[in-house]
């Protein structure tokens, strides 16, 4: 059996006793929401806190409330958010993105919070301690002079961003709450993310994320999710997009966010360039294809990474005209299957 | 035929109770007081000589109880007698990352595992040998000091009749490379053992096997020790298909540390540590010529096949005779030719994966004949149909053949399919494929050579009128525990879940030879039927006698013992044994099966020859994108022809979980390994180890199935019945490569069909994705054998043997 | 690192232990209370094996922390039946043929069992969504697929 290694455990009540814990905890005390990426990597020792806090029995981080603006705590289970009837209808982006991230036993403790901060991933990395003892440890440690596998030549890690939440969410304009003992700042949910695959996330380690706000503006969005099997994997490619359409299908606004092609979540800057436009064959074919130039896959996740950068641009144009309206049932295969798939739904 | 009450009538299984309420006990559900816990340290490298392996800290660690090294064994082990090459723990050498170095015994597992860090290891790193091609390229360094020569284990090559003579000027000759990427069982279960000092002082072992005979020979050897000293229990098995068939360092380990510490030793592996067992599907790589006459009748077939075996010997020579033993037993192949090379190099031991050997060259052959139909522009079920192989046949390689219920398989595919409005029908990304298999049912020699029974059963009634069937047959779930029940419960007249059953325990149970190769249904299935009806003559003779009624009238039906002329003078079964008790004495009877002498008498020919061969049909309809190469499979329709299906529940269970793991072998498993950039590391790791990484399908990925049983009674079978749950996996694989050129025009000659190569294929100048060359092999002179139409009986030529000799 | 009291309810009754906060629901279900009936193949969230109701929800034991159990409600296989009768579920996995080495069985039941107390028609695309985090290497899931039909249909008709 697989374990993980000893820690000291403590329960949080509050939010504010959580900070206090996790402050007082040092660089080696985290947060344990679900648990459901912690402990797998507390189990091959990618991870060896000293401290875990739990969030489990801290109510106010639990909660959907959709009036204007969407809050999300960010305690709340995946599941939740796939069974939240206003999700679906008013952010359809973050409802197949939820209901597509691992599996349905895993959605049932995973928490929002959780995927926001899920760790990058690595084929060469998230493997247990004996492999990557065998290989030779990665600058990831736990040995100080490791390189890393990916591109041994350079001097940085190059672990893919896998979260599908984060897209989705990016796509939509989220901003999320981050709250420490010394008090609460509000960044939008791009900002959480460096280019960094072993040090993907900006916010401070004692800080939490408390909730996810969505602006309440008219948009239509989409999650497109590759991945090899119909569930438990991670994306090899995650395409969100969301549009704000004005008269005369004018675009007012857009998001396109490319994920797991990264170290982290791309916030296309050509969505820029679509504003005053609208989404004609040419205009989409021309904006997947320079924004197909983002993504730069390495090899570390499954599927080659040639291939995978080619099914980018087509993902990109096929969000795109499915938001444009199209009927994905005319999509080629792939196309479809993905547009089509919505995850657990209850009618 | 169709008054039998138990056979043929769909029903749950008879283990089914205690395995949906928690109630089975699988090997790491056992638990025992003092139980102290085993892990291993294994090596991180490939291939390494070993210097020196010091236990003396992990011993002063928290817990620690024991150590052992490589030094605390001393005796070699292997599933084959010509391969005796596996260590319980390596003493000098290792040859694969993960071979097991030392193991530390701990009060618990967690302590156990800790302790490994403090054991210190010096290692004198070798030169690595990743593929079969530096195999065959780089004789030093050996990675065994055995085999045919350099890091070749085994060539063989077999001919029967004259091939080249039938190849040099055929009216169409198809020269084509397959490759089939190795993959691995993946049983949920992970392997457990837990070896303990029975009261007596003899050992114990219960374990996670799939062939508890074999473990006892092992352990016997191993440790040195009387086989009757050894009891080997095989817990019921979370899985199988073939990984479990081995005898594991593992088992080894715990047995002996049981025997040092005098307390319950307990090893559970982790799902790393499977994938390192491995003993799964090899990589093979095939070069397939056939020549065909312009109405597309087969003249002759020249197979050649090169294995990458992993660091050891395994099952490994059989799985080379078997690429090429089963290419003659589906269409009439006047002459044959096989070639096959097993190569060591420093990976996970291959083995025998549900089907052993057999599903790649299939794939080959399948394909190819698709090729062939294409070209010839014939429908490739006609051409198959048109040279089907005889029932009660020979083939060119001598094997006999009994039913074949081939055709009645692919007309009720083709009919149940649309096949005829589909196949070349469908609009461009819209394809079927079909294909043909055949498997044994069982193989005609056991592992070792003896003359003993394959399959013994024994019966015990008593005056409480249970029937308590004793078997060495091992339940992984094929459900052989039904299958000797429900044979009892027939021939004896009562229900199936009034039978007690003990199975695959070495000290209780007559042997049987184990779980493996389609055998137990049809061996210890006979063997029942003789212990059965042995019970039953003794019964009816004493009832005959008590109650003056001919014993040929004499009816065992419905848990009663009655006069088929006049069903209401009889008596309940009870009674019957009571009154057969009071005359007869105690009642015990034992039945055992051996298979019919091979035809062949060759040497070589003793790998392919099986009481009897099953045959399946399947057709795939799929969709390809021909913009990414994505590929669905939409529907499968699948024809057994299984002979009778003893209980139709469980047989179609077996087809629909052949299907699932040939969908997945097809599209997405792959038993690959990483090398890391040789400058930087030595590394050769498991590219995909865990249950994340190896894609094996899940409940979404199912296409739907439809499953034919096509049922002729075969002689040989117990009621008729042949194997099921091997051979509906070989034919997914080839059909549906098949549909995806009917789809999009492109061929995919390698397993598995992945999106990319489908991709590549789409944009290459040869719409074909594939390996591209045969490495040219030296080949041994080939034992000739002249077809049985062309004389002879069964034994290599003079000439030839000569030749081989010198 | 000390042990910690625990205090839950696994099958409908309480259970108070200490143990060290790194084990697992997973491990503490098999180890200290011998409930064995739940499995495991990867202990990494990957194969399905160890699901368990927890209030109700089915989650997978091998990534709980049995600590984070406290006060809560844990049903495992051993607690499905009523007394000495079968759960629906139960009798028609037996009927349908969906379990045949029976190492996933356990895992599937739980998942179901939460699927049709919250779904009780639920439909095919349904189930398989529901199961699609349990691996079963035997049946190929058709036969799961029909029990879980069956088992809906049983409880619908009682
Ligand atoms: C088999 C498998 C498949 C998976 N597939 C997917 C997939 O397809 N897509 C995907 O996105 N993920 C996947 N995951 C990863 C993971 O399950 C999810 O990302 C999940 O949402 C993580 O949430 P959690 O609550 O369990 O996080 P935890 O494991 O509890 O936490 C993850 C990290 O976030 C930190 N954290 C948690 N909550 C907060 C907070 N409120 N504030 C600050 N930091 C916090 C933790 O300290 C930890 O570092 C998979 C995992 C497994 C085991
Ligand atoms: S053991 Fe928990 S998911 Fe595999
Ligand atoms: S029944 Fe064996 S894994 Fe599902």
């Amino acid at each position: 059996m697989m374990r993980a290694g000893r820690f000291r455990y403590h329960v949080a009540s509050t939010v504010a006793d959580a900070a206090a814990a996790l402050a007082d905890g040092g660089p080696h005390a985290r947060l344990l929401a679900g648990g459901t990426d912690l402990i797998p990597n507390m189990k091959r020792r990618q991870d060896t806190p000293d401290l875990l806090v739990s969030l489990r029995h801290v109510g106010e981080l639990r909660g959907i409330s959709v009036n204007g603006e969407t809050a999300i705590h960010a305690g709340t289970s995946l599941d939740d958010i796939v069974k939240s009837a206003a999700i679906r209808a008013v952010h359809p982006a973050l409802h197949r993105a939820a209901s597509q991230i691992a599996s349905p036993l895993i959605r049932n403790t995973a928490t929002l919070g959780g995927n926001l901060c899920v760790d990058t991933r690595c084929n060469y990395y998230n493997q247990t301690f004996e492999w990557r003892k065998s290989i030779g440890f990665c600058l990831r440690g736990p040995v100080p002079d490791g390189i890393c596998w990916v591109a041994p030549s350079g001097r940085r890690c190059w672990a893919t961003a896998s979260s599908d939440s984060a897209p989705a969410l990016i796509a939509l304009g989220a901003r999320l709450t981050l709250l420490s003992r010394e008090g609460e700042r509000d960044i939008p949910l791009e900002e959480l993310y460096a280019d960094d695959g072993a040090c993907p996330l900006t916010k401070r380690a004692d800080e939490i994320v408390t909730s996810i706000r969505i602006p309440s503006r008219v948009v239509r969005s989409t999650y497109w999710k590759l991945r090899r099997r119909g569930s438990i994997d991670f994306p090899a490619l995650g395409v969100a997009a969301a549009i704000r359409p004005g008269p005369h299908g004018v675009i007012e606004d857009a998001r396109i966010v490319l994920g797991a092609v990264a170290s982290h979540p791309l916030l296309v800057p050509e969505s820029q360039l679509l504003i005053g436009r609208t989404l004609t064959d040419n205009v989409i074919e021309e904006f997947a294809e320079g924004a197909a130039r983002h993504a730069r896959p390495l090899d570390n996740t499954d599927f080659a990474m040639t291939w995978r950068k080619s099914v980018a641009r087509s993902f990109l144009s096929g969000a795109l005209r499915e938001l444009r309206g199209d009927d994905p049932s005319t999509f080629p295969l792939l196309a479809r299957e993905t547009a089509l798939r919505n995850g657990w739904r209850f009618e | 035929m169709s008054d039998y009450r138990v056979i043929g009538k769909a029903r749950r299984r008879v283990d089914a109770r205690a395995k949906v309420t928690g109630q089975t006990r699988f090997a790491d559900d056992l638990s025992f007081p003092r139980m102290l816990h085993c892990k291993l340290l294994r090596s991180p490298h490939p291939h390494a000589l070993l210097r020196q392996v010091d236990v003396t800290r992990a011993l002063r660690a928290p817990g620690v109880v024991a150590a052992l090294t490589g030094k605390d064994f001393s005796i070699r082990y292997g599933i084959l007698p010509v391969s005796q090459d596996e260590e319980p723990l390596c003493r000098d050498k290792v040859r694969m990352t993960g071979d097991p170095i030392a193991t530390v015994i701990a009060t618990t597992e967690e302590e156990a595992y800790a302790a490994l860090e403090l054991i210190d290891v010096e290692y004198e790193l070798l030169p690595v040998i990743a593929t079969p091609l530096e195999a065959l390229q780089c004789d030093e360094p050996r990675i065994h000091d055995y085999g045919d020569r350099g890091n070749v284990h085994k060539s063989v090559a077999l001919e029967f009749g004259d091939v080249d003579a039938a190849l040099a000027a055929p009216a169409h000759l198809f020269d084509d490379l397959f490759f089939y990427e190795g993959n691995t069982h993946l049983a949920i279960e992970q392997h457990a053992s837990v070896a303990l000092l029975e009261p007596d002082g003899r050992l114990a072992l219960y374990s996670s096997t799939q062939t508890p005979h074999y473990v006892h020979r092992a352990l016997s050897r191993a440790l040195d020790l009387a086989p009757h000293r050894i009891r080997v229990v095989a817990t019921p098995n979370g899985g199988g298909f073939g990984g479990k068939t081995d005898p594991f360092h593992h088992e080894i380990v715990v047995a002996k540390a049981a025997l040092l510490t005098g307390r319950p030793v307990k090893i559970c592996l982790t799902r790393e540590e499977v994938f390192q067992c491995h003993r799964g599907r090899h990589p093979v790589m095939m070069r397939m010529r056939t020549s065909v006459d312009d109405d597309g009748f087969i003249k002759a077939v020249d197979l050649e096949t090169l294995l990458d075996g992993g660091a050891y010997g395994s099952y490994g020579v059989a799985s080379t005779f078997y690429t090429g033993a089963l290419q003659t037993v589906t269409y009439r192949i006047p002459r044959y030719r096989f070639r096959g090379c097993r190569t060591f190099t420093n990976k996970p031991p291959c083995g025998p994966k549900r089907g052993h050997g057999t599903p790649q060259p299939r794939f080959a052959q399948e394909v190819q004949l698709d090729k062939i139909a294409v070209a010839l522009g014939k429908d490739p079920a006609d051409l198959r149909l048109q040279q089907l192989i005889e029932p009660h046949s020979l083939t060119a390689n001598w094997l006999q053949i009994g039913s074949v219920g081939l055709r009645e398989c692919i007309e009720r595919v083709i009919d149940r399919s649309g096949w005829r409005s589909k196949w070349q029908k469908m609009p461009h990304g819209r394809g079927a494929g079909l294909a043909c298999s055949s498997y044994l049912c069982g193989a005609a020699l056991p592992i070792y050579w003896n003359d003993m029974p394959h399959s013994g059963v024994q019966l015990k009634i008593d005056r409480s009128g249970l029937i308590t069937v004793f078997c060495g047959a091992t339940e992984v779930g094929q459900g052989s525990d039904d299958v000797l029940a429900g044979i009892v419960a027939e021939v004896l007249g009562v229900e199936p879940y009034d039978i007690r059953l003990v199975t695959g325990d070495t000290d209780l149970t007559p042997v049987d030879l184990g779980s493996y190769s389609s055998r137990v249904t049809l061996m210890a299935g006979n063997a029942a039927i003789q212990a059965a009806e042995r019970a039953k003559a003794l019964i009816a003779g004493a009832v005959s006698a008590k109650l003056g009624i001919p014993e040929e009238r004499l009816v065992f039906a419905e848990s009663r013992v009655f006069d088929a002329a006049d069903p209401a003078q009889g008596l309940a079964f009870r009674d019957a044994v009571i009154i057969a008790e009071t005359i007869q004495g105690s009642i015990g009877t034992v039945g055992s099966y051996k298979p019919p002498a091979a035809a062949a008498r060759f040497k070589g020919g003793g790998v392919g020859p099986s009481p009897s061969y099953s045959y399946t049909t399947a057709v795939a309809e799929v969709e390809v994108d021909a913009g990414t190469g994505w590929l669905r499979v939409e529907k499968i329709w699948i024809a057994h022809d299984i002979g009778r299906a003893l209980n139709p529940t469980l047989a179609r269970g077996q087809v629909e979980g052949s299907v699932y793991m040939g969908l997945g072998e097809a599209l997405s498993e792959e038993q690959a390994m990483r090398r890391l950039p040789p400058r930087l590391s030595h590394a050769l790791v498991h590219k995909t180890p865990s249950m994340l990484d190896y894609k094996s399908p899940t409940a979404l990925d199912m296409p739907e199935v439809f499953v034919d049983l096509i049922e002729q009674a075969e002689a040989n079978g117990p009621f008729g019945a042949k194997e099921v749950g091997q051979g509906p996996l070989l034919p997914i694989a080839p059909a549906i490569a098949n549909a995806v050129f009917d789809a999009v025009g492109v061929r995919v000659d390698e397993v598995p069909i992945t999106p990319e190569k489908i991709l590549r294929a789409l944009k290459a100048s040869g719409r074909r994705a594939g390996p591209q060359q045969f490495p040219s092999i030296a080949w041994p002179q080939a034992v000739y054998v002249p077809p049985p139409w062309e004389g002879g009986d069964g034994r290599a030529a003079t000439k030839a043997e000569e030749a081989l000799q010198s | 690192m000390d042990k910690v009291r625990l205090a839950l309810r696994v099958n409908g009754e309480p259970v108070d232990l200490a143990i060290a906060p790194n084990r697992t629901l997973l491990e503490v279900l098999r180890e200290d209370l011998a409930l064995t009936g739940t499995k495991h193949g990867c202990e990494l969230g990957e194969c399905g094996a160890c699901a368990v109701l927890l209030d109700t929800r089915p989650v997978l034991s091998c990534l709980v922390l049995a600590l984070e159990c406290e006060g809560a409600d844990v049903v495992t296989v051993e607690g499905l039946a009523q007394d000495a009768r079968l759960d629906p579920l139960q009798e028609a996995f037996s009927d349908c043929g969906a379990t045949q080495c029976g190492y996933c069985t356990p895992g599937f039941l739980i998942t179901a069992k939460a699927l049709l107390d919250e779904r009780p028609q639920a439909t095919r695309a349904e189930i398989a969504e529901a199961l699609s985090g349990n691996l079963c290497r035997c049946t190929g899931y058709i036969q799961i697929f029909e029990a879980v039909e069956q088992a809906a249909r049983r409880i619908s008709d009682e």
